[in-house]
């Protein structure tokens, strides 16, 4: 015993010594937190955010990308033509583009990558993105030539997502455990459930990054976050997960908060096809009894741009139907009982696991009750809701955030959870899909906003916000999330 | 040669009575694996949820997950996958995770390289505090001393260790700086290094089982300490102190031997909210993480190797026991 004590007592002191030296903080390196990890990091099989949050514009670029406030801009495409019948699309590639495994990178790969994704046996979990393209042809090292079947608007917006990247045909078996992409960063290494660290790539055909290392350190638990923030164990936690903190980290020199936006439009989904909700005039009460700004500042803390149809609010198409949809509970009763229910009914509030929903769905709980709509809650796990609701559609109300961007087409989809059936918004964006025209989808677009709202097929809430917590000495992190990445090239420490 | 068979003659006895004592215990053991092997792969089947569908998100088309179904060999029927499952595992192949997408067996390596020397490293701590107190209250008892252990082990006990976690935290990691709130660098950022980014955990895990081993130390130390046979040893002209250590700390070793077993499984199992404090990458983040992506086949795996690992320390203690009190090996 008295061994075992001495050797406790030494390990101890050293323990605490080592800890006593001042780390130094190399200025090239950033840790950046993470709430979820990534399950594996190929973003062509699967859909977790986390994978592009890692692996997006650092290891793996695309045709064409999404810059810092969701433009399209060229990436490994320097310029393209399209066709007059818009069914052509010739890519001219940057040239003297190595993947990251040495290979170079040639016009061969982009035919690779793209029909990989599009084959009968693609596990691509955004397969639709390609679902236009007729054939991919090389024409020269430097050219490749993509034909559709028909024309299509969204193209080059669909070749930006984390879906569309290219990949090396060399590394693609080990795609998922060691990512090989010709971005300014590479993999170097993977300590499962705890971080993820990228190197800088030497042989970066642009400009190259102004960090060595970057770190994607994984915490869950809010409390932890807020630790490892304070402690300086983290740099940086784009999308912080202890939202009611952020006030002490304003009030601290130390650290900027960053409030931007997101592509996710939150709602209140109501199963269209189901009794009462198969009522437009139940779905307008429901609207109606909902108290946006109650729920942005008692489930957001005050962030959240408030919206009334399925559209982003910083889009330039975006249209503001808020008013259509505005809090009033005596109109509301009055619909319910013009729809036959005068006394209210109970219905089902499926939640997923994300605070904007648990904390979210309470509040609208108690605003529905208000009106005379009872509702019964019940906690679902993802894996739950993506069974029972979005396959099962057996649910009736049901709060989540539809964070891909430009997701409109969702209210045309047949079979899709919402149940909502309407062949003028289908006419909308079948004209749209075949419409290059700028001026005309945008008229399009605000249609199809309009048409939603007018059938009052879901309560929209509020755009999303992404809340981010940096050490104040940090430059060049993104504000805004276009689409699920932390772009890092661009980052650097300011002395 | 007449020295040799004296000094062998005990172990040959010894031998001769553990033999059934241990083929009776060994039988339990395989037959508990075989049952809970059944259970856990049940259970799952169960569980509402489809990998696939988790993986492919709310954008996928129906197509799609059902190619990454036949890939992850999802459509096979159950029967056959129960059987590749445990046919697997009695090879020690684990299968390969969906998620991650790398052998399960090789994710579990990795886990068990911080959840094992973070459960010793608290173990170690634990008995190394509760042992010596236990011992110096029982001896001392009802003096000042006394009163203050039980007094501070209540409180231990009391307190949630993921709280008393977050104040270690707070003082060690936020106002003094010296060690991280959390992370695991890996050893091979060097042994002192990992260590050091154990010894909050392993503190924080500690201090609660080190008040219930105290207290158990103490009482089962009460217990023999009013024993017959103590007495005559103080008759015999032993002082307090030896009598204390040749016969009165061996005897209650028992009680204290049971919880020591239950701890370190406790520890190994349990330590999930810690993990989760600390943010380590253990084995019961790695189920827990396995259960929200419904990544199955590492679940039953992880599940199955912490019920094995459960059934051995409480089989390796029932042979503590044995080694401890003779009287149990000749009842078996």
């Amino acid at each position: 015993m008295n061994n075992m004590l001495k050797l406790v007592t030494t390990a101890a002191i050293l323990v605490a010594s080592s800890a006593l030296t001042p780390a130094f903080a190399a200025n090239t390196a950033i840790t950046v937190g993470m709430v979820l990890e990534p399950p594996n990091l190929d973003p062509t099989s699967g859909a977790a955010a986390a994978i592009r949050e890692v692996t997006y514009a650092n290891i793996f670029q695309g045709l064409t990308r999404f810059d810092a406030n969701g433009a399209i801009i060229p990436d490994l495409a320097k310029s393209w033509d399209i066709s007059a019948d818009g069914l052509t699309y010739t890519f001219h590639l940057a040239t003297g583009v190595k993947f990251h495994d040495g290979s170079p990178f040639s016009a061969d790969d982009v035919k690779f990558s793209l029909d990989r994704a599009r084959a009968p046996d693609s596990t691509n979990a955004q397969k639709g993105l390609f679902a236009d393209i007729a054939s991919v042809d090389v024409v020269d090292p430097a050219t490749v030539k993509v034909t559709l079947k028909k024309p299509n608007g969204s193209f080059l917006f669909n070749m930006a997502w984390g879906d569309a990247v290219i990949l090396s045909p060399k590394s693609i078996a080990t795609e998922a455990t060691k990512p090989v992409g010709t971005g300014p960063f590479k993999f170097v290494n993977w300590v499962k459930g705890d971080h993820v660290e990228l190197g800088k790539f030497d042989g970066y055909w642009g400009t190259p990054a102004k960090l060595d290392k970057v770190t994607f350190k994984f915490i869950s638990d809010p409390s932890a976050a807020f630790a490892a923030m304070m402690a300086g164990d983290v740099d940086a936690f784009p999308l912080f997960p202890a939202a009611e903190t952020l006030e002490q980290f304003k009030a601290d020199p130390r650290f900027t908060v960053i409030a931007g936006n997101t592509e996710g439009e939150t709602l209140l989904a109501m199963n269209n096809g189901k009794k009462p909700f198969d009522n437009i005039k139940v779905r307008e009460a429901v609207a109606h009894a909902i108290n946006r700004k109650e729920i942005i500042d008692g489930a957001m803390f005050g962030y959240g741009t408030p919206i009334g149809t399925h559209f982003a609010p910083h889009n330039p198409d975006y249209v503001d139907l808020t008013a259509q949809s505005n809090y009033d509970p005596e109109k509301s009763k009055a619909l319910l009982k013009e729809a036959g229910y005068p006394d209210g009914f109970t219905v089902s509030l499926k939640l997923p696991p994300p605070p904007y929903a648990r904390r979210g769905g309470e509040i609208i709980a108690s605003q529905l009750a208000k009106v005379g709509i009872k509702t019964e809650i019940t906690n679902v796990e993802w894996a739950q809701w993506l069974e029972q609701v979005f396959k099962g559609k057996d649910y009736d109300l049901t709060i989540v955030s539809h964070t891909e961007p430009m997701d409109i087409d969702i209210y045309g989809r047949d079979n899709y959870y919402f149940n909502y059936k309407s062949d003028v918004f289908k006419k909308i964006m079948a004209d749209l899909s075949g419409t290059t025209d700028p001026a005309k989808r945008s008229e399009l677009l605000k249609a199809a906003q309009k048409r939603i709202a007018d059938d009052y097929v879901n309560a929209f809430l509020f755009e999303l916000p992404r809340l981010g917590v940096a050490n104040a000495k940090i430059m060049g992190l993104w504000k805004n999330q276009p689409t699920p990445s932390n772009d890092m090239s661009e980052v650097y420490w300011k002395d | 040669m007449a020295g040799g068979g004296f000094r062998l003659r005990p172990c040959r006895s010894l031998g001769t009575h553990m033999a059934p004592y241990l083929l009776k215990r060994l039988i339990s053991l395989v037959l508990s694996l075989l049952a809970a092997s059944v259970v856990i792969f049940l259970v799952l089947q169960i569980v509402p949820g489809d990998p696939a569908s988790y993986m492919l998100g709310m954008n996928a088309q129906p197509e799609t997950v059902e190619a990454l179904r036949q890939q992850m060999g999802l459509n096979e029927p159950v029967v056959w996958r129960y059987l590749t499952w445990v046919a697997g595992l009695a090879h020690g192949d684990f299968g390969v995770s969906y998620t991650y997408k790398v052998p399960t067996g090789e994710l579990i390596a990795q886990r068990l390289w911080v959840s094992l020397p973070l459960a010793l490293y608290a173990l170690i701590l634990s008995t190394a505090i509760a042992l010596p107190i236990g011992i110096i209250s029982a001896a001392k008892r009802n003096s000042a001393a006394d009163y203050g252990i039980m007094g501070v082990t209540q409180l231990g006990i009391a307190v949630p260790n993921f709280w008393f976690a977050m104040l270690l935290v707070l003082l060690f990691s936020i106002t003094l700086r010296w060690f991280s709130a959390g992370g695991f660098p890996g050893w091979n950022a060097g042994f002192f290094v990992a260590l050091k980014a154990l010894t909050l955990p392993a503190i924080a895990l500690a201090l609660p089982q080190a008040s219930i081993l105290a207290r158990v130390m103490r009482s089962a130390l009460l217990d023999t300490l009013s024993e017959d046979y103590i007495r005559t040893a103080r008759a015999k002209g032993l002082t307090r102190g030896q009598t204390l250590v040749r016969h009165a700390v061996r005897n209650a070793m028992i009680p204290v031997l049971t919880i020591i077993g239950l701890q370190f499984s406790f520890l190994l199992a349990g330590a999930i909210i810690i993990e989760n404090v600390f943010y380590l990458p253990g084995l019961g983040r790695l189920v827990f993480q396995g259960i929200t992506q419904r990544d199955l086949i590492v679940v039953q795996s992880v599940v199955m190797l912490l019920v094995f690992a459960v059934i051995l320390i409480t089989f390796l203690v029932d042979i503590a026991y044995a080694l401890v009190d003779p009287r149990l090996r000749s009842r078996a």
